[in-house]
């Protein structure tokens, strides 16, 4: 007798869990070829909010997190990764080969923002000279909360977006790629058994057009990546809701995702707190 | 329950008859009956209104070892004003010691005052030492008290004793309203519930109140529930109104309109005033005053943009 296969249930990711949408909604996804692949949660604003609330829970703890702890747990994600290769392989489709290279990308990806956890203080912080008897010194902080709308390549154009928010200790809500959700809840995978706490990442699968107003209107979010924003007038109503509360904005880009990413990612998301502090004599 | 209530008080072995007499609750269908109400599905304007109204039922809470008259002045602006245009909270409930600091800060204001007494939160010192706490917090200002009943008595089945506390507080209190506390959470089951509820109505409490907030659980909707249909079984025995307070793990808009329809559904809308019923709170308000925000600006609130507390 034949076995029938037993087939995932694709959901949400948020505060380290994986639940159905609030609204029980779901859409069909599909193939480069057309060919039905699995239903994807459709979230709804409410389950925006409830990933915001994880996101802010888990900000205290994470951005509290030693440098070298954060960058310890990315390189752990990557090497979740690297076990499940073939996996991602699969569901990325296409070749065998470039989807291989492909997922490997995304693993380097990883190891390098990893490496920038204790560095990027070094390199975006400073001594500055004072013209008294002070000594000041800027360094950066992560932002809060921050929300990402993903670009559409489904996994190494997720984990550049995301990486370097979560390296220097922001949290985030992630809407994942709307045609190929696949690839992003099986990262969730990931990053559930790479010691990453619950709420870091939180991960949506659905309508851009419908989380996107929602989060950028949030607030409590402290930062916007549009990277993955298709529509200009999205986008555009989207960084006038961001202006309430003055969140920090990245405008949507086309990116060639295979490039030296430079560090711009990561400190878009980082403000300066300087601090003056007195020699003693 | 017809029988005459006038003798039931007379020993122990009669309020023993009396409290065994009562009914038993059924768990299952409590349970499920404070779920099924939990489901209502309350928006837009209906909402909104919900939100005031709890607003204004709230006794707004600072119950911690570490409270300075600083924080409790601080409250007291904050029940006032709450922000946004929203209506003033009903109460604000603090320990005795800080009464008279909120007495002058909310001086000419319609806002009680209450005072948590008689050895709040476990209740356990001797009964002068808690009619005397009780009569300075009233001395201090106080117009409401609130105190917590001998669980240890109750539980080893000496109502008698709980009774007798209770009436020795009210004779205490004078003119101001007495809440007393069940605390739900140490009661072990709903039979207690409500027998511990009736027990203090009989007393001659005006309220009954779930829980310290220092126990869990605390404020669960089928305790509340049982409270409810006490006070409401009460009312049609006696003809007196009792007011019910359910307070601790009450933190959400969510969990306090749900507390609303549990009070329409099961005492009535006379009940759904601030004179007869009330939410012990402290966080819960933020929440409140967050949804309100959100329903009149269209995007979600955060806490950035209101007190902490």
């Amino acid at each position: 007798m034949s076995r029938l296969s037993v087939r995932k249930t694709y959901k949400l990711y948020i505060g380290g869990a994986f639940p159905r949408s609030e609204s029980g909604r779901s859409y069909p996804v599909t193939s480069a070829k057309g060919d039905f692949l699995a239903n994807a949660s459709l979230a709804s604003r409410k389950d925006a909010r409830d990933a915001v609330v994880a996101a802010r829970k888990a900000f205290a703890g994470w951005s509290g997190a030693t440098p070298y702890n954060r960058g310890q747990i990315l390189y752990r994600v990557a090497e979740m990764l690297e076990g499940r290769r073939a996996q991602f392989a699969d569901e990325l489709g296409g070749g065998k080969r470039a989807a291989l290279e492909r997922v490997d990308a995304a693993i380097d990806r990883l190891v390098w923002y990893a490496g920038w956890s204790d560095k990027i203080a070094a390199l975006h912080g400073a001594a500055n000279p004072v013209a008294g008897p002070y000594f000041n010194l800027s360094t950066p902080e992560p932002t809060g909360v921050v929300a990402i709308v993903a670009p559409a390549d489904p996994l190494l154009g997720l984990v550049s977006v995301v990486a370097p928010v979560i390296v220097t200790g922001n949290t985030c809500v992630v809407v994942a790629s709307e045609p190929a959700p696949l690839p992003a809840i099986t990262l969730a995978e990931v990053l559930a058994t790479s010691d990453l706490p619950g709420g870091v990442v939180n991960i949506l699968t659905g309508r851009q057009a419908e989380l996107a107003p929602w989060l950028s209107a949030h607030m409590d979010v402290n930062g916007l990546d549009l990277t993955g924003v298709a529509d200009p007038d999205l986008a555009l109503s989207c960084e006038q809701a961001a202006a309430e509360n003055l969140k920090r904005v990245a405008r949507p880009v086309e990116e060639d995702w295979s490039a030296d990413p430079g560090i711009g990612r990561m400190t878009r998301f980082l403000e300066t707190k300087t601090v003056w502090h007195p020699i003693g004599v | 329950m017809t029988t005459s209530l006038a003798d039931v008080a007379s020993s122990d072995a009669a309020l023993r008859a009396f409290l065994h007499g009562l009914p038993g609750v059924d768990r299952v269908g409590a349970d499920q009956r404070a779920a099924m109400l939990g489901t209502r599905s309350i928006k837009t304007t209906a909402k909104a209104q919900a939100i005031d109204l709890a607003i204004s039922m709230v006794d707004l809470t600072t119950l911690e070892g570490a409270d300075t008259a600083g924080k409790v002045r601080a409250i007291c602006a904050k029940a006032v004003r709450p922000g946004g245009g929203a209506p003033s909270v009903a109460a604000v409930c603090v320990y005795p010691d800080l009464v008279a600091v909120a007495a002058e800060a909310l001086a000419g204001t319609p806002i009680k005052i209450a005072s948590v007494a008689t050895a709040f939160p476990s209740g356990r010192s001797t009964l002068d030492v808690k009619v005397a706490e009780t009569e300075r917090a009233v001395a201090d200002g106080a117009h409401e008290i609130d105190m917590v009943i001998d669980r240890g008595a109750f539980l080893s089945g000496r109502y008698k004793k709980v009774y007798d506390e209770i009436t020795a507080v009210k004779a205490a209190c004078g003119d101001a309203h007495l809440k007393v506390i069940l605390e739900t959470g140490e009661l072990a089951t709903y039979d207690n519930v409500r027998r511990a509820s009736w027990l203090a109505m009989l007393a001659g409490a005006d309220f009954i109140k779930t829980s310290t907030g220092k126990v869990s659980p605390a404020a669960t909707p089928p305790v509340t529930l049982i409270m409810l249909e006490a006070v409401r079984d009460f009312r049609s025995t006696t003809g007196r109104q009792v007011g019910v307070k359910p307070a601790g793990g009450i933190r959400t808009t969510k969990d306090a309109i749900k507390n609303l329809v549990l009070v329409n559904e099961t005492a009535g809308d006379d009940w759904l005033t601030p004179e007869w019923f009330r939410l012990g709170a402290s966080s819960l308000l933020n929440d409140l005053l967050m949804q309100r925000e959100k329903l009149a600006t269209g995007r979600y609130a955060g806490p950035d943009y209101f007190t902490l507390d």
